[in-house]
């Protein structure tokens, strides 16, 4: 997953938007925004309340992912940034662009050159093949038919479907028609990709294979993805940044370790409970700062240095960076068995054990029991970064 | 008190004025614009009157041909081929091939000209509420009006003849493709619509490409529907002069000719039979790939 660029204007920015649902909305605003809760508009004007200040900004290049359970007005929240839903107050702004001051013609122009959406239930053409539904995006927008038709075969083949070009989507799979709904997303260029439970329908194996096709592709990509879920795991394993909604209302917006680990409220709280910390959290988040570093080049010197610190474990770093963990115990009996204080720290007494950074916490879980001293983290380069011990995996693990 | 024991009416010589009244008025109307409204119809007449003289005149077998392969096209099947060219052959042999070949042309003119009118009108309800509020009740009368009743303005305007048989079957016989239009279009699926929307199709876009193709199955069975009904109408149309087999029918009622008017039945009955066939079988055909492998 790629870091978002803070730094830049945000691609997509939603201010004060509110939506409510029935026959004259533009009366019930200002209820709304006195403060009135859901249930009391509900009460007193039978309306309803789809979305209430509603406040977010979406980073270029980044997965935003809007979670919440199902009629917490995530679909509808989606729905507004092609203004297939048109909101009752607020402000949309795509790259610059308000969208409430589109014209038709403007607003079809902006759906065909700026987003691109994927389906739930897939959405496609069922009257069509799948290369023409894959086409279907530069159909609208009037590129030549050959043009269209060898990028549709392209995509197809990204997204693992090559040789399905002439199928009907009734003949493929979920998993596979999902697959076309994403490729006619791609295929348009569009900047924007907004994914509405797009894997929700699709059984969990697929889902995952899809969650890591996803990853993949964006690594390539680049694109600015905005995904809806009611799945926290599938938050936490794609979101650079999670939005959490609950009755139209923004709760908590963050990174998946934030949410995690700070959760807002204790509605979030609840949410994050069952959550498997060990698949959504990575040893970066919880690791400790490495206290216990050497730099002896003998033994003896080690030997001398751990003593002084009192700890029974250490490691060893020099210029090239990380070279191993070594134990005191060992140290202590090579010394016992011959006078070789000043021989060199050779290989025999380093340990290789180690884990990565950007490592889940699931794979790092047998060799953190394994080892009797937590685990130093190493990075690609080499780099010393962090040590991570049983116990602070085994808190995090059933913090609740 | 007499209200209370018998229904309030008109008097006999209001009645008789409102009747006079409004057949005066129509009769004048008739007499003013009936001869514009009739050259209006001169095209599609001299069209009816060249199609049907087109399959009397050309070869019983060509014919015979021309159907078939027309029959194969749409449905692919040998069976219901060769059926079709059994039937058009008994159909001749027993001495109905003009007037079958008089029905045929009509009914298809009918249905051409029902499919045309009937489809837009479908769409422009489907589109609007309002425009189906206000067209389901005209449908209604329609459908349940007696025949006789609409023939007589009709035969009024525009006399006996081919151009007054033509009004009333489509009168009768377009509601169910109209009906099933607005139906076909209503049921689409939402997030196929959506999925169009959200790509930026155009209205025009989204009717042609989406709207209209996934309404097909239902619009087909409105076809099938009308085809069904035109022919049903076969009878009454020759009732003011329209040629065919209804006319031997109408005959054998009036002289009790049983078996005459049975042998027009059954031609009837055959050419419904095949109009029902091959469009059922090029309805599903064409949407074969919708229902997977």
């Amino acid at each position: 997953m790629s870091a978002p660029d803070t730094q830049s204007e945000p691609l997509i920015k939603v201010e004060q938007l509110f939506k409510i649902f029935g026959s004259k909305p533009q009366n019930v605003i200002s209820l709304v925004k006195e403060g009135k809760s859901k249930e009391e508009v509900l009460a007193e004007t039978g309306h309803t309340v789809g979305l209430s200040n509603i406040n977010l900004e979406v980073q270029r290049g980044e997965i935003f992912v809007i979670m919440g359970l199902s009629g917490c007005g995530k679909s509808t929240l989606l729905r507004h940034f092609n203004r297939i839903i048109e909101p009752t107050d607020g402000k949309i702004l795509v790259d610059g662009i308000d969208v409430m001051e589109l014209n038709p013609q403007q607003l079809r122009d902006f759906r065909r050159q700026k987003m691109a959406m994927v389906f739930q239930h897939f959405g496609l053409l069922p009257h069509y093949s799948v290369i023409d539904n894959v086409a279907f995006g530069l159909k609208t927008k009037g590129v030549k038919k050959a043009e269209r038709l060898e990028k549709a075969k392209q995509w197809l083949a990204d997204v693992g479907l090559a040789g399905y070009e002439d199928q009907y989507p009734a003949q493929l799979s979920g998993g596979q028609q999902q697959r076309v709904g994403l490729a006619r997303a791609l295929c348009t260029d569009a900047e924007i990709l907004l994914m509405d439970e797009a894997f929700s329908a699709l059984d969990p194996l697929i889902r995952s294979e899809m969650q890591d096709q996803l990853i993949q592709l964006q690594e390539k990509l680049k694109k600015t993805i905005i995904f809806i879920t009611h799945d926290l795991d599938e938050s936490l394993r794609l979101g650079d940044r999670i939005a959490i909604l609950r009755d139209g209302e923004l709760v908590q917006v963050g990174t998946p370790q934030k949410i995690l680990l700070e959760p807002a409220n204790d509605y979030i709280e609840a949410f994050v409970r069952d959550v498997n910390r060990a698949r959504a959290l990575t040893v970066e988040n919880v690791m400790k700062p490495p206290v216990r570093r050497l730099t002896a080049e003998t033994i003896g010197e080690a030997y001398k240095q751990m003593k002084a610190s009192t700890s029974d474990y250490a490691y060893l770093e020099n210029d090239e960076g990380f070279q191993g963990s070594i134990l005191q115990a060992t140290l202590k009996k090579a010394l016992e068995q011959a006078p070789c204080e000043h021989a060199p720290i050779t290989e025999d007494f380093l340990q290789q054990e180690c884990c990565s950074p950007g490592a889940l916490l699931e794979e790092v879980i047998p060799n953190t029991l394994d080892n009797e001293y937590p685990l130093p983290v190493v990075n690609e380069k080499g780099e010393l970064k962090g040590e991570l011990s049983r116990q602070q995996l085994a808190e995090v693990l059933v913090q609740s | 008190m007499s209200w209370l024991t018998e229904v309030p009416q008109l008097s006999r010589e209001a009645l008789l004025s409102i009747r006079q009244t409004l057949d005066s008025a129509y009769r004048d109307f008739s007499r003013e614009y009936g001869e514009v409204i009739e050259s209006f119809f001169d095209p599609l007449l001299s069209f009816l009157i060249w199609f049907e003289k087109l399959l009397i005149a050309a070869p019983w077998w060509l014919v015979i041909a021309v159907i078939v392969a027309i029959t194969h096209l749409a449905a692919r099947s040998w069976k219901l081929s060769l059926g079709v060219a059994i039937s058009l052959f008994l159909i001749g042999f027993f001495g109905m091939w003009e007037n079958t070949m008089s029905t045929l042309s009509i009914i298809t003119v009918c249905t051409l000209l029902s499919i045309a009118l009937g489809v837009p009108i479908g769409i422009l309800m489907a589109r609007s509420n309002r425009v189906q509020s206000i067209v389901t009740p005209i449908l209604d009368v329609m459908q349940t009006m007696p025949a006789f009743v609409y023939l007589i303005p009709v035969v009024m305007l525009l006399g006996i003849g081919k151009i007054p048989g033509v009004i009333a079957v489509v009168i009768y016989a377009i509601p169910p493709v109209i009906r099933l239009t607005n139906l076909g279009i209503r049921l689409v699926d939402k997030e196929v619509l959506e999925a169009a929307t959200s790509y930026g199709v155009s209205a025009w876009q989204k009717l042609v490409n989406v709207q209209l193709p996934l309404a097909l199955p239902n619009i087909m069975a409105g076809v099938n529907q009308t085809i069904m009904m035109a022919l049903s109408m076969v009878v009454i149309a020759s009732m003011i002069g329209v040629a065919g087999l209804g006319q031997p029918v109408l005959r054998s009622i009036t002289n009790q000719y049983f078996t005459l008017g049975l042998l027009n039945g059954l031609a009837i009955v055959a050419l419904a039979i095949i109009f029902d066939r091959v469009s059922q079988a090029f309805a599903s055909r064409s949407q074969r790939h919708m229902r997977g492998r």
